[in-house]
This record gives C-alpha cells, structure tokens and sequence, in this order.
C-alpha cells in the first residue's frame, strides 16, 4: 500500500516504513540506544533526500526515547539533576547543529558532511565497541573474573573547577565536562539526525564515570529533550520534518523497541556490546564505501525554490 | 460616425493580422484537476483533439502532425557535480538553471525531425534539446549550447526522475483528424498550474496551435500538512514533537508488563 509523504513529496510503501520502524526499534530496545544512526541512512536508502531524513528522524527518535525514559524513570534510574546539567548545554549545541545544518545546505555540502561525520564517528565508535567486546570475551571463555579494567579512578576530569554533586548517580565531578558532553552530543544530533545515545552512554562511563544503573536512563531523558527540540527547531526553520512518515516510524518504532528490550535482557552485557560495536562499524564502513567508490552518477539535483 | 470608422479600421487590421487559417485545432483533456492525495502514485492524462476546417466544407489534409509541449510551473534547480578530492567524492562544481519548467513532456506522433526542419524545431523550442534552459553561469543568465555537460546530465536526471519526456510516439492519430495524447505524471509531480500547447504542422510548416491547461493540487491531509509545515513551521514543529511524545507515552502504557 503506497502512501504519499507530504514534506519528503514522494509516495513510499507503508508497510516498508513501518517494518523499518519495527525492526531499528527491535535493535535500539535492544542495545538501549536510539536507532538514528541505523534509521537515517536507511530513509536515505530508500529515496528519501538526506535532509528530509535527517530533520524527520529527530521526532522519531523522540517519541522511541520517551518511551525508554518512561520506563527507566519509574525504575527510578534516571539521574535528573545531571540530565538537566547536560541539557542545558545540549539545547545550545543542538541550536548550533541546526544553524549548521542549514549553512552546509545552501553551500551543498550537506552529504557530505553527514557521509563523513558518520565514517569518522561509527567506525572509530564501532572500532573501540568491538575491541572491549571481544576483550571481555576472551575473558569469559578464560573464565577470569568478568569485571571491566579500572583505570585510576581519577583523571584530569576530576582536577576541574566548578565541581556538582549529583546524588542519583552518586558522583561528584566539575560541570565544566558535563556542559562539553551535552553540547557535543546536541551538536551532532541536530547536524546527523542521532540521538547520539550510543556516543552519550560511553562518554558518561569513561568521562564522568557515571554508574550503569543510571547511565542509559540519563542518557534517554537527554535524547528525549534534545531530540523533541530539535524537530522543532528544524519544523521552524528549515520546515523538512515530514509528519506522516515520523508517524509511520514511531509507531512501528515504539512496538520493536519492546520485543528488542525483552531479548536485549536475556543476553550478557558484553556480547550486547559486541554486537552492537560490530553493527556500528559495518554502517560507517557502507558509508566510507559511498564517498570513496566512484558514484554511479556523478551530477545530482536539487530543488532551490519556485518562482 | 468616427466611432463606426474607428471600429471598421480596427476590425480590418485584426483581419490583416491574423494568417488565413484552413484549420482550428479543438482540444478535450480528461482532468483539468489532478488532484494528489495520500494514494496518489501518478496519473496519466489523456487528451483528445480533432483537427476541424476553419469554414464548412473547406478542404482537410490527410498528412497532419502533432507536437504536444506540457510544461509544468517553473522552478529555480541547482546541479552539482562530484569530483575525486583527497580520494573522495565531493560536490566541486554547481550550476543553477534559473526558471525553468518543473515539468516538460514534449509529445509527438512521430520524431520531431521527421515533422519538420531542424530551424523550426529550434525556433518552437520543439523536444528537450530545442527547449530553453537558463542557467546562471557566473554574473550572466543564459543557454548553452545543446551539449554542455551540466545540461545534458540535467536533462538525463529529470528524465531518469519521470519529469522530463520526449516521446515520439506520445499522440495517436485515432483517424486521419482525430488525435489523443497521453499525458504522464510522475508520483512526484510538483503541484501548480501546467500548461499544454498543441502545434499542427502540415507539410513540415506549422499549421495551427491550441492550448489548454491543467492544475495539479494537493487535497486532504497532504495539502493540510504540506501548508502548515510551510507556513506555520513553529507550530507544525511543536505539534509534530507533541505527537512524537504522545506515541512514546501510549507505547509505554501499552507494553507496561508490571
């Protein structure tokens, strides 16, 4: 059953969208991430131009992390003050990555900059995934202990003026990293069209180390808002947030996440992580296989405006 | 009585003006309302014509050419082209072609060159290779020639999209007056007012022409959506999130297993 897009002005099979929906929602309440990095290129795949996926995709991720944060909220593991601390730093990134998004458009260099961004992000991300997984791996088959290494338990993260304490997660660290942490991921978020919770959750363990129990809620409540400005932000100003095929997303994204959370549960955390490393890194290698491999057309056309 | 003479000078102006015509052209299209609603995949037009004598039992050909030219609203489109850079592919190069139709399907019973000279092609813009396309190039507006590069790949694009035709075989002669032209719009159509100019060559010279016109418009939810997002992008932005919200919240309550 085909149905027209009204924003992206093309019709799209609905069950295929709403299957993709179902199945990035299936990984992302597996692995407890938002799925953006999965579900733009696949939007792109299909036809859709980058930017119309960029800017829908913000919503969808929105309503998918609204869910996951409902659900961690009532497992009280959501540390709000220090959600709050890396919104209010993520709001300006994400008004910055808006802002940018809109200059590389009308300069065409949009594409590229998502293809690239993605390569660097997803294989270096993909790469360090993999490498700890297979570490952690090796030693279960050792049949060691399976805790993770320890590195002193203070860095130059700790030296840091302005220092907080966040009760919830049982940290006392400076504002200062917490503020870079918050812009960066509202940076990229708006400029990629990624929740960046699989960027989010690593840099909250390494940087602040904020504990498990509270680090995938904390990081959903900062999806969540981050993500529901940014389609607002991008409906205001670039007007590319295509409502009905969002809603076709979400829906089918809101019933996978589900089933994934349930199989995400039976699995040990590091073959999860694995996993989840492996997938990232085979995306940002199909991406640096686009820019490097001599495109089947070289010429494209874009739509500048009626008269 | 300077009135009377007045309209007499004018009305024998008017008839010196206008060539003596043996034929009229009279058109039918099946819509003149293409109406793309949630369903929509495309539409194909149809467009029925007779070839009539100017006056009862003035002599009719048996010889006659059509060349149908549908051109869609005009619309400002950037080309880019991609070129190696430090071993990746990257837009170095762009061209805007400055009001040019969205649409354009050039319809003909049989080749254009065939129907009539390569002079009176080019000067009735008759086939995608006569049509003018302005660019920008630089500080001027102008064509270029047929075989410049950005607009030959632009013609290839919007042919491979749907958008621009060139069909020889695009109008039926039913009988030796009688002539239908299917018309194909893309999924993607752009909405606004088209326009169909029909020429009717005899003998390699034009005889007549005709036109008519269409409108295609988006109707339901997808005009509603459309406009909002467009006009009332604040709004639109908020309710959008508002939905994405509310379909996170029904998940939530509709999976709660405790």
């Amino acid at each position: 059953m085909q149905i027209y897009l009204p924003i992206a002005d093309l019709p799209v099979n609905i069950f295929l969208v709403f299957g993709m929906g179902l199945t990035i929602g299936f990984i992302s309440g597996m692995f407890g991430i938002g799925g953006g990095f999965l579900m733009t290129p696949l939007l792109i795949f299909i036809g859709i131009s980058p930017a119309v996926a960029v800017a829908s995709v913000t919503s969808h991720i929105a309503a998918s992390s609204f869910t996951g944060a409902i659900n961690y909220w009532r497992k009280r593991a959501v540390d709000i003050s220090l959600a709050l601390m890396l919104l209010a730093a993520g709001i300006v990134g994400t008004a910055a990555g808006v802002w940018l998004f809109t200059v590389l458009r009308a300069i065409d260099q949009l594409d590229l900059v998502i293809g690239l961004s993605y390569v660097t992000l997803l294989t270096t991300v993909g790469a360090l995934m993999i490498n700890e997984g297979v570490q952690a791996e090796l030693r279960a088959r050792r049949g060691g202990p399976g805790t993770l290494r320890r590195p002193g338990s203070h860095t130059f993260v700790h030296g840091l003026p302005l220092k907080m304490r966040f009760k919830r997660s049982k940290i006392y660290v400076s504002v200062i990293p917490v503020w870079g942490i918050g812009f960066m991921i509202g940076f990229i978020g708006a400029v990629l069209g990624i929740g960046g919770g699989f960027l989010l959750v690593p840099m909250l363990i390494y940087f602040l180390r904020v504990p498990t129990a509270t680090v995938i809620g904390t990081s959903m409540v900062m999806t969540l808002i981050t993500m529901t400005s940014a389609t607002v932000m991008h409906a205001a100003t670039n007007h590319l947030v295509d409502a009905v095929l969002a809603l076709i997303l979400m829906v089918g994204g809101v019933i996978g996440a589900q089933f994934g959370a349930h199989t995400g549960q039976r699995m040990r955390a590091e073959r999860l992580r694995l996993l989840l490393g492996l997938l990232v890194f085979m995306v940002g290698m199909r991406f640096a296989y686009e820019l490097v491999v001599q495109p089947n057309e070289l010429y494209s056309i874009r739509m500048v405006g009626f008269d | 009585m300077h009135r009377l003479a007045a309209i007499a000078a004018i009305l024998a102006c008017a008839a010196a003006l206008s060539p003596a015509r043996a034929e009229n052209l009279v058109l039918s299209l099946s819509t003149h309302r293409v109406a793309v609603t949630s369903s929509f995949v495309g539409a194909d037009l149809v467009l029925f014509g007779t070839v009539e004598p100017d006056a009862p039992r003035a002599a009719l050909r048996n010889n006659y050419d059509i060349v149908a030219t549908v051109s869609g609203p005009r619309a400002t489109l950037r080309t880019r082209r991609k070129a190696r850079v430090l071993g990746i592919w990257v837009n170095v190069d762009t061209r805007e072609f400055i009001r040019v139709p969205s649409y354009l399907a050039v319809l003909s019973n049989r080749p254009v060159a065939d129907i009539t000279s390569a002079e009176t092609a080019r000067r009735m813009q008759l086939g995608l290779n006569q049509v003018i396309l302005t660019q920008r190039i630089g500080a001027d507006f102008a064509d270029t020639v047929p075989d410049d590069p950005f607009r030959v790949n632009y013609i290839n694009l919007k042919k491979e999209a749907g958008h621009y035709r060139e069909m020889s075989n695009g109008v039926t002669f039913l009988t030796p007056t009688v002539f239908r032209v299917a018309i194909p719009l893309p999924a993607d159509v752009v909405t606004g007012g088209y326009s169909v100019d029909v020429k009717l060559f005899a003998d390699g010279k034009l005889v007549t022409r005709n036109n008519t016109a269409l409108e295609v418009i988006k109707t339901g939810i997808e005009q509603y959506v459309f406009e909002a997002s467009q006009h009332h992008g604040l709004v639109y932005g908020i309710v959008a999130a508002m939905m994405a919200l509310f379909i996170g919240w029904a998940g939530s309550v509709v999976f709660r297993r405790d």
